[in-house]
């Protein structure tokens, strides 16, 4: 809503200025998005006519006007192509200032002088394009300034309004506030009171459906001259962002912007059988709208009809039939009220939302209907543009019922924290519009129709505190029992993982939930791959992002992509976030929490020696590290069978027979169709897998007594994975292997074929004695032979 | 542990516990005659001796040559110890002279040699040093650092405060019932309010949380009739928008207190208190009215701005003042259908966007750089 300070002060005479008038609504919750001054730095345009145009002869697109501004005659040379001999135009000349400060100067085109140049209303502060220079009506005088004329310079208000005060999306709604706000009179602005029934010869109104119409007021207007409205008007109907047609439909327009009752007109010569009828759509029921498209209609939507046929959409648009036109003599005017849910849905299934159907979807003030109309008539005698038939036919099938409000003065303290003083509420809800009765220590609020808003106490509260002003409520403590800031398990362990993870140099990244159904092509799954299963959402602004994710790995890849792309190469990276999986119709799908990671590049790179790939043991090694800070016992299985991942570097995470997650090389395939330079590995994790078989670290006595370090190199085949060895040494150790370390893998000329060595560096120790080395040596020797039993080794060293 | 016994490399020096540098092997030198003579002739001697000693010492270049000067000098074979012993032939009366001169003498160069061996110890020592010098303006071996998400740190102070107030944190889900998202906040459907949150539906009933809010009305379920409630719910909410400054998905914290006696001042409080432990001691807040179907009165609220303090600049576009949340009173309604009767009790709750109070907190201009996962942004936090 765009409000014109002059036209507002029509209403209450506001003492401040409009930057402190500014503040103190939005204080109120009236908010002022912007104020913007027009025309103030403006100074000598004035009008002339154009008494002559005729072609530049050196250039097609420029004509040279002649424009007489009264007795002295200009040569303007311009680029509009609206321009006629007689037309009445503004008119800069040499020194004269425009809407935005340019100074005018004399100037050339293609060797044509030009004295100054003709404005558009672009030039004037009024619009922000314009199709051509600007016509006035033909009986303006020329000569004449025509900042005065058009009513400027002016301030605008552009209101950012919630959607609860449709009663604001007037002047007379903004003006009720400023009054209230500074203890002021408004005045209404003054209407032509439908005395007679004249109107009733012209016209039978009949509402068929009450409860999606509760009134339908017409007036009728005859002789109508079509044609420019006042500039005055115009200009308002500009500043408040609507484009001046012609005069009938620019004053409907400016009714509805000031008192907010949506109006519309129709050629009255043009409907049949002299009768409305306000009904519901017969199925399939079709109408051509103004903008020329044949709409078709159902039972849902609310019609305007003749005796015969359907002539306009109740408060979203009228039908073309029936439009007022430069020829239309007599008018019939309609001030109607309309079910707000009805018009929203009419007007939403027709994609038509029009400065009317906003109004009528947020609740026209019904007592009101009568009275626009009355305005209405009262602009059509002013501005000379009709004779007003005397009467108004009136058809109010439903008045509302009066509201009350039920008001504990005590309570709304309580509700707001301050004691507003009662006799001052009572003010200010009485300057609102509300009636206010005292009943012993209660308030009876009546509330106004205009504030459909208003139901129960708490509105009232509201309405109280916002004009005591919120600045002034205190910041108090709440009191009451002491309660203990919980955090959930889930969330404390996503704290510190995110921190470990953090702190071995993965970065952490926060990806959508949305995914694109494609990636899963891409990402290699089959047909029947259970990832395929995914919530789709129903109106996703894209296919890339119209399904939610079943796992993280799409979204770690395309981190890794969009890094590539941006030519960051080294790339470590994590997230923490929920995955959606179906279930069940009817039930919400599951939300598992999952830590994804993904590295790819090389380890950061120093003078000292070559940085190392960031590949599969790289991320095993954290994880690694993750699941032992965590306590938990991990193996990690060969796993051959996810599609995404490289068959023979994957592993599948397991603790017992809990599965917790898999990490892995991505498929060369996949890194192929992506472009990728370097391998990347994955990983996922289950995290509320991961926080159910964690073990919470315990103390153990330290072991005093020295121990004993050997290490043995055995010699298997290849085919023998290094888990297996580890298991056999650990179970031929016993009790007193106590640390056991993996140093060295060789393959190589000094071995057989498809063997490999394995050294193992073990420390023996008994908490209890100091070993002897021959005890050492019996462990290891046991060791020895269980490998060679078991795994096929051969002692190296 | 095992242990290992130390081994040190032959030849090398050695710090002894008096400081002094003494060399592992030493060579003795061959022993020097001496002449005896009358008491007066000794002294001589003695003196003669000690000028040379002196010179010798001066002159050594090694620590090896400074023990042999000492073996030759001091040693139990050496020129004085010889002199000493010869002692015995002289008159007695001329003893003692002998003697203490040759002790001065003997401690004199005792003296010497320390002084002497000493700075040729700093001299080794040094070129030691020297041998082993690192350019210390080379960097450092490099370490791979992570970064934590920028929302995750400002989610995780946001909470560390309302934690330390006693709230508890609460989750819900982001798949949620239109019920709970709509209905039970007292925005029904065609409610004119659901075009502020353009929605992605899954179906007529379910639909991507469009807000926070719904984990009020879940929690009161679960805690009616119990009071006081006060709980935080940070998490990922999604709204149709795509733009410059929306992104389809964002993160909220959603705040919410329910008693016996709750009022708008007490929201103030909080937000007040939220706000200076979050933007610093001098920040003021600043309540306007507003509109929210759950609250009833409802406040948008502004924090003084958190780069001019409210002088006005740019960012805060000349008002001095930041929009930063959105808060009110519960509606009825909403405790109605949750199970707590409105006329025993009050509540109050608050909206946030995490990337909001993120973005001012670090100077981001724009919020999509939050989901765009560029490490050369992440790396900066
Ligand atoms: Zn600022």
């Amino acid at each position: 809503m765009r409000v014109p300070l002059s036209w507002l002060r029509e209403f209450v005479d506001i003492p401040v200025s409009p930057r402190e008038l500014a503040e103190r609504l939005t204080a109120a919750g009236i908010a002022v998005d912007t104020v913007t001054d027009v025309g103030d730095k403006m100074k000598g345009v004035i009008t002339a006519r154009l008494s002559g145009v005729r072609p530049h002869p050196n250039a097609d697109r420029l004509s040279i006007c002649s424009a007489d501004a009264g007795g002295e005659v200009y040569e303007i040379v311009t680029a509009a192509d609206n321009v006629f001999t007689g037309a009445v135009v503004p008119l800069a000349l040499e020194g004269a200032r425009l809407a935005d400060g340019t100074v005018i100067k004399k100037a050339r085109f293609r060797g044509i002088a030009s004295m100054g140049m003709l404005c558009s209303e672009v030039e004037l502060g009024l619009e922000d394009r314009s199709p051509g220079i600007m016509i006035l009506p033909p009986d303006t005088p020329p000569g004449t300034d025509i900042a005065a004329l058009l009513g400027l310079p002016d301030t605008v208000l552009a209101f950012d309004l919630t959607p609860n005060r449709g009663d604001c999306l007037s002047i007379l709604g903004i003006a009720r506030e400023v009054a209230v706000l500074y203890g002021l009179q408004l005045n209404y602005p003054p209407v032509l009171e439908s005395e007679g029934d004249e109107a009733a010869g012209y016209i039978d109104v009949e509402i068929r459906d009450p409860q999606l119409c509760g009134r339908y007021a017409a007036r009728v207007f005859e002789d109508i001259k079509i044609g420019q409205a006042p500039l005055r008007l115009q200009t308002r109907l500009r500043l408040a962002g609507m484009r001046p047609i012609y005069n009938l439909v620019d004053v409907t327009n400016y009714v509805m912007l000031e008192l907010g009752q949506p109006l519309h007109a129709f050629d009255y010569e043009t409907l049949r059988g002299r009768r409305i009828v306000v009904r519901r759509a017969s199925p399939g029921e079709r109408l051509v709208t103004l903008d020329g498209v044949t709409r078709q209609f159902d039972r849902e939507d609310l019609l305007i009809a003749d005796a015969e046929r359907a002539v306009a959409v109740a408060g979203v648009m009228g039908g073309l039939e029936t439009e007022v036109t430069p020829g239309t003599a007599t008018v019939l005017l309609e001030s109607a009220n309309f079910d707000p849910l009805s018009i929203r849905k009419t007007s939403r299934k027709l994609g038509l939302r029009s400065e009317a159907s906003l109004r009528f979807e947020k609740r026209v003030d019904i007592e009101g209907a009568v009275r626009a109309a009355g305005r209405m008539a009262r602009l059509v005698a002013e501005t000379g543009m009709g004779r007003v038939v005397p009467g108004v036919v009136d058809s109010y099938t439903v008045r509302p019922d009066q509201k009350t409000v039920v008001v504990r003065p005590d309570r709304l303290d309580q509700i707001i924290g301050a004691s507003v003083p009662g006799d001052k509420a009572v003010k200010w809800l009485k300057a609102l519009g509300f009636g206010v009765r005292k009943n012993t220590d209660r308030l009876i609020v009546s509330v106004p129709t205009f504030r459909p808003d208003v139901s129960i106490e708490e509105d009232i509260a509201e309405e109280v505190a916002r004009l005591y002003g919120y600045d002034r409520i205190a910041a108090t403590q709440t009191y009451g029992e002491a309660t203990p800031g919980r955090r959930p398990p889930v969330e404390t362990f996503i704290r510190w993982v995110n921190r470990f993870l953090t702190g071995l140099g993965l970065t952490e990244v926060v990806t959508y939930s949305f995914i694109n159904p494609m990636s899963f092509d891409l990402l290699r799954l089959p047909q029947d791959d259970p990832l395929r299963r995914v919530v789709a959402l129903k109106n996703p602004i894209s296919e890339e992002q119209s399904v939610l994710r079943a796992t993280l790995l799409p979204g770690m890849l395309e981190v890794v992509c969009r890094n590539v792309s941006r030519r960051v190469t080294d790339i470590a990276v994590f997230e923490a976030g929920r995955v959606f999986k179906p279930r069940a119709d009817g039930e919400l799908p599951d939300e598992p929490l999952k830590l994804g990671m993904a590295v790819a590049g090389k380890e950061p790179r120093g003078w000292e020696s070559p940085p190392r790939d960031m590949d599969f043991y790289f991320l095993k090694g954290i994880v690694e590290a993750l699941l032992d800070r965590l306590g938990i016992d991990a193996v990690f299985r060969p796993l051959q069978t996810h599609p995404s991942l490289h068959p023979m570097r994957a592993a599948g995470v397991l603790a017992g027979d809990k599965e917790l997650g898999y990490l892995g090389q991505v498929h060369p395939e996949i890194k192929m169709s992506l472009d990728l330079p370097n391998d990347v590995i994955l990983a996922e994790f289950d995290i509320e897998r991961l926080l159910a078989v964690r073990k919470v670290a315990a103390f153990r006595e330290l072991v005093r007594f020295p121990g004993v370090l050997r290490d043995i190199a055995v010699v298997v085949p290849e085919g023998v994975p290094a888990a297996e060895l580890v298991d056999n040494v650990k179970t031929a150790g016993g009790e007193l292997l106590r640390e056991l370390r993996l140093f060295d893998v060789y393959k190589g000329a000094k071995l057989p074929e498809c063997t490999r060595s394995i050294a193992f560096s073990l420390l023996f120790q008994a908490g209890d004695r100091t070993l002897t080395d021959t005890e050492a040596a019996a462990c290891v020797e046991a060791i020895v032979n269980r490998l060679k039993e078991k795994c096929g080794a051969v002692l190296r060293w | 542990m095992v242990q290992a016994v130390r081994k040190e490399p032959v030849g090398v020096l050695k710090i002894s516990t008096t400081g002094r540098y003494l060399p592992r092997a030493v060579n003795l030198c061959c022993c020097m005659r001496l002449v005896v003579a009358g008491g007066t002739k000794v002294l001589k001697q003695l003196d003669e001796i000690r000028e040379r000693a002196q010179t010798a010492v001066a002159l050594a270049v090694n620590l090896e040559e400074l023990e042999s000067l000492r073996v030759r000098f001091l040693g139990r074979k050496g020129e004085i110890t010889q002199i000493l012993r010869q002692m015995a032939s002289l008159p007695p009366d001329e003893r003692p002279p002998v003697g203490r001169r040759a002790n001065e003498i003997k401690e004199e160069l005792d003296r010497a040699l320390s002084a002497r061996s000493e700075a040729l110890l700093g001299q080794t020592l040094l070129a030691k040093f020297e041998r082993e010098k690192l350019d210390v303006t080379l960097p450092g071996r490099p370490v791979r650092i992570g970064h934590r998400h920028p929302l995750s740190v400002v989610q995780e102070e946001i909470e560390a405060i309302f934690l330390g107030l006693g709230y508890s944190i609460v989750e819900g889900p982001e798949v949620e019932l239109d019920y709970y998202n709509f209905e039970a906040l007292n925005l029904p459907k065609d409610h004119p309010a659901r075009d502020m949150q353009d929605t992605f539906f899954i179906s007529d009933d379910v639909l991507l949380r469009t807000h926070t809010s719904p984990v009020q009305v879940r929690t009161l379920e679960r805690m009616a009739p119990k009071l006081p409630v006060k709980i935080i719910a940070p998490g990922k909410v999604y709204r149709r928008d795509d733009d410059a400054t929306h992104s389809p998905m964002f993160q909220q914290v959603e705040g919410l207190a329910v008693d016996k006696n709750i009022r708008l001042s007490d929201l103030k409080g909080v937000l007040l208190t939220f706000a200076q432990e979050m933007f610093g001691l001098e920040t003021r807040i600043r309540l306007r009215p507003s509109y929210f179907p759950f609250t009833e009165p409802s406040a948008e609220v502004d924090i003084s701005c958190v780069m001019c303090g409210g002088e006005g600049c740019r960012v805060c576009k000349d008002t001095g003042w930041l929009e930063i949340l959105g808060a009110g009173m519960v509606h009825p309604r909403v405790l109605a259908v949750s199970g707590y009767d409105p006329e025993r009790c009050r509540g109050f709750a608050f909206g946030m966007g995490i990337e909001r109070v993120a973005m001012l907190k670090y100077g981001i201009g724009d919020l999509r750089m939050f989901y765009d996962n560029d490490l050369r942004f992440l790396e900066q936090f």
